[in-house]
């Protein structure tokens, strides 16, 4: 049933971001240089970066909102560990231990407790919060540490010309990539994504590869914090509670990738960064109004989401149980 | 000479008694009415949300000069949610404390209120960001004037008449924040005077460091002969300094905060260029002068009004001293 001329939601992101792009490159002197396309890429390659870790959830028809609290509160405590004396490689292991935890707590949950995903990481996201601001550090806003100076390196050095976040970025994308496509374990992981009840039946451990997703996803999760804390010198663990992780999952959402679960794949994500990118940067060199800003976004997503829909239809084919 | 024996026994024993008065001291008759008044009364904190430098720093300075009196402190903290900020307050008119201090999240939310609070006789002193409703007291920065200030000194620092190029941008906090709505008023006061000086960008950063940065580095791009950035925040223009730093150009920032340690580290390792500085344990001082004062009139709440604008300092790399900032420990 192939329709001449119909396009994926993804074909249909990146159609809009082109065509953003090339108004802007008219319209504003100074936009297609490639000092302002590294630097567009580069305020948006930790967005990016979460993008991959909710990305892989998602295919895997979960979703993760302690993501960036998660991120948030595990990155400050290893700064905190940090300046309080502990060395930089011991603080590192214990924040990524910590977040490794927190993500096998969350998998546990979501497939030996069968809880919906999206109840038991709303849960912990809230839990991993207050138990960081109570035990782990006293301030919302941690401060690198002068002793912790080599890991500014990765969040404002350049490696041959490109910012380090942006090949951060690329080198996760890649990451996942590889281990969607070539690895055992991503293959599952599609699979059980997009019908769990087959899965198991053909013999896929599948609550192990639930568990693996969170994991994943805390692991990734943790690099972006890290980056985070390393370009702006400090982590601010407020994120935790704001809309960040929701813009995270728009990313993903936008650039195609189902929330019904097994479809899509890195380049989706890279397609809802890079769109997301465009629109912030255009924005604010032609210095519109933060509110007014806002609606635009809205506008752009929601015309995205009404092509898409226009052009693929929901049929009983396409549409699962579950489909939000 | 029996006389002059009587005479001398009589000074004698005056001179002891009179001794003895000064040995006992004279008391000072208006401590007894002073712990009177204070000991046993109840002062509430409604912060923005716990957690951060000035309202840490407050809440310290408060209990230090205020539980030693007797008067029991409490905190009640909505974590940056408004609604929880609400019910604090509107659950606190029942308890009836003697005092609620607040710390007004946006000019319009707590207004109500804190009127209503006020007739239910509870005194109400507001902390740094004025709500439309004056209470009692209100301590802190006058935001239109910091404006002004900051304008100024922009003026000065980029002015074309001082070899400048008059080019500058602004990052604000919250649109809605007194911090930022007074702060721009005050502000375009000054600038509507200077037509030499173009701000080339206006942008709210929601007081998040990672979105300073994004911003500041977008407009450095585009103007990259940029003479000044003026920040709202210290501790969101971490952002602003890094990006800055990044793009390896001269460009002035000029900041404000609480004096936390951070803004003198930031100072020295070049982050920002100057730092006004409103000092928060002076203003913690100030409330709980203000709520002393209060509490010792016995007035009625709401019947007088009182403003104390808090000092700025203005900080830079040469005029930091090591007691410039404060620290919470």
């Amino acid at each position: 049933m192939l329709t001449f001329g119909r396009l994926s939601q993804e074909q249909i992101v990146f159609g809009l971001a082109v065509l953003l792009c090339l108004g802007f490159a008219v319209a504003l002197p100074g936009f297609m240089t490639t000092a302002n396309i590294l630097n567009l890429v580069r305020s948006v390659s930790i967005l990016g970066i979460l993008g991959v870790a909710m990305g892989l959830v998602v295919i895997g028809r979960g979703i993760d909102l302690s993501l960036v609290a998660l991120m948030a509160v595990s990155v400050a405590w290893t700064l905190n560990l940090i300046a309080s004396g502990t060395s930089l490689p011991q603080a590192l292991a214990i924040g990524l231990a910590f977040s490794l935890f927190v993500g096998a707590a969350n998998g546990w949950l979501v497939a030996y407790v069968e809880i919906p995903a999206i109840f038991a990481t709303l849960a912990m996201a809230t839990l991993v919060y207050g138990f960081g601001q109570y035990f782990l550090y006293d301030l919302n806003v941690v401060y690198l540490p002068d002793n912790a100076r080599y890991l500014l390196w990765l969040g404002q050095g350049n490696l041959l010309g490109v910012p380090v976040p942006i090949v951060l970025f690329a080198a996760v994308c890649f990451g996942g990539y590889l281990f969607l496509r070539y690895s055992r374990s991503g293959r599952y992981l599609r699979a059980v994504g997009d019908n769990l009840a087959a899965a198991r039946t053909t013999g896929v451990p599948t609550r192990p590869i639930i568990m693996l997703q969170y994991v994943l996803s805390a692991l990734i999760g943790f690099v972006a914090g890290i980056v985070t804390a390393a370009s702006v010198a400090s982590m601010n663990t407020r994120i935790a509670m704001s809309t960040y992780v929701y813009d995270v999952i728009l990313v993903v959402v936008l650039g195609g990738i189902g929330l019904s679960g097994g479809k899509g794949g890195i380049r989706n994500i890279v397609v809802g960064t890079l769109l997301i990118g465009v629109l912030l940067n255009g924005m604010t060199i032609m210095d519109i109004q933060y509110t007014i800003q806002n609606v635009i976004k809205g506008v752009i997503l929601l015309a995205a989401i009404v092509i898409d829909t226009v052009v693929n239809p929901r049929d009983e084919q396409t549409a699962q149980h579950g489909d939000i | 000479m029996k006389n002059v024996r009587t005479l001398l026994c009589a000074s004698a024993v005056a001179l002891c008694a009179g001794a003895a008065v000064a040995q006992d001291g004279i008391d000072d008759a208006t401590r007894a009415p002073y712990y009177a008044s204070l000991e046993g009364k109840t002062v509430a904190f409604i912060p923005q949300a716990m957690g951060f430098d000035l309202t840490e720093g407050w809440a310290a300075g408060m209990r230090g000069a205020l539980e030693p009196l007797g008067i029991k402190f409490e905190i009640r903290d909505p974590n940056w949610s408004t609604d929880a900020g609400a019910q604090a307050i509107t659950s606190l008119i029942s308890e009836k404390p003697d005092v609620i201090v607040v710390h007004n999240p946006d000019v319009q939310s707590y207004a109500r209120l804190l009127k209503k609070a006020e007739d239910a006789g509870i005194h109400v002193v507001q902390v740094n960001m004025r709500s439309s409703y004056s209470s009692d007291a209100f301590v802190g920065v006058d935001y239109v004037g910091m404006g002004e200030k900051v304008a100024n000194r922009l003026v000065e620092v980029c002015s074309p008449k001082n070899g400048g190029n008059g080019k500058i941008a602004i990052v604000q906090g919250i649109l809605t924040a007194a911090a930022s709505a007074y702060q721009m008023k005050g502000i375009n006061n000054v600038l509507s005077q200077h037509p030499e000086m173009q701000v080339v960008a206006n942008q709210a950063a929601d007081w998040d460091a990672t979105k300073a940065k994004n911003i500041a580095a977008t407009v450095l791009q585009q103007n990259p002969d940029l003479c000044a950035f003026a920040g709202f925040w210290d501790v969101m223009d971490v952002g602003t300094g890094a990006a800055i730093k990044e793009s390896g150009k001269d460009v002035y920032l000029l900041t404000q905060g609480g004096g936390n340690e951070a803004a003198c580290a930031g100072l020295a390792n070049g982050t920002y260029s100057e730092v006004i500085s409103w000092d928060v344990p002076g203003q913690a001082r100030d409330i709980s002068s203000m709520i002393t004062q209060l509490l010792q009139l016995g007035t009625q709440a709401g019947t007088t009004k009182t403003s104390l604008f808090s000092p700025l300092t203005s900080l830079t790399k040469d005029t930091v001293k090591p007691s410039s900032c404060w620290s919470l420990n």
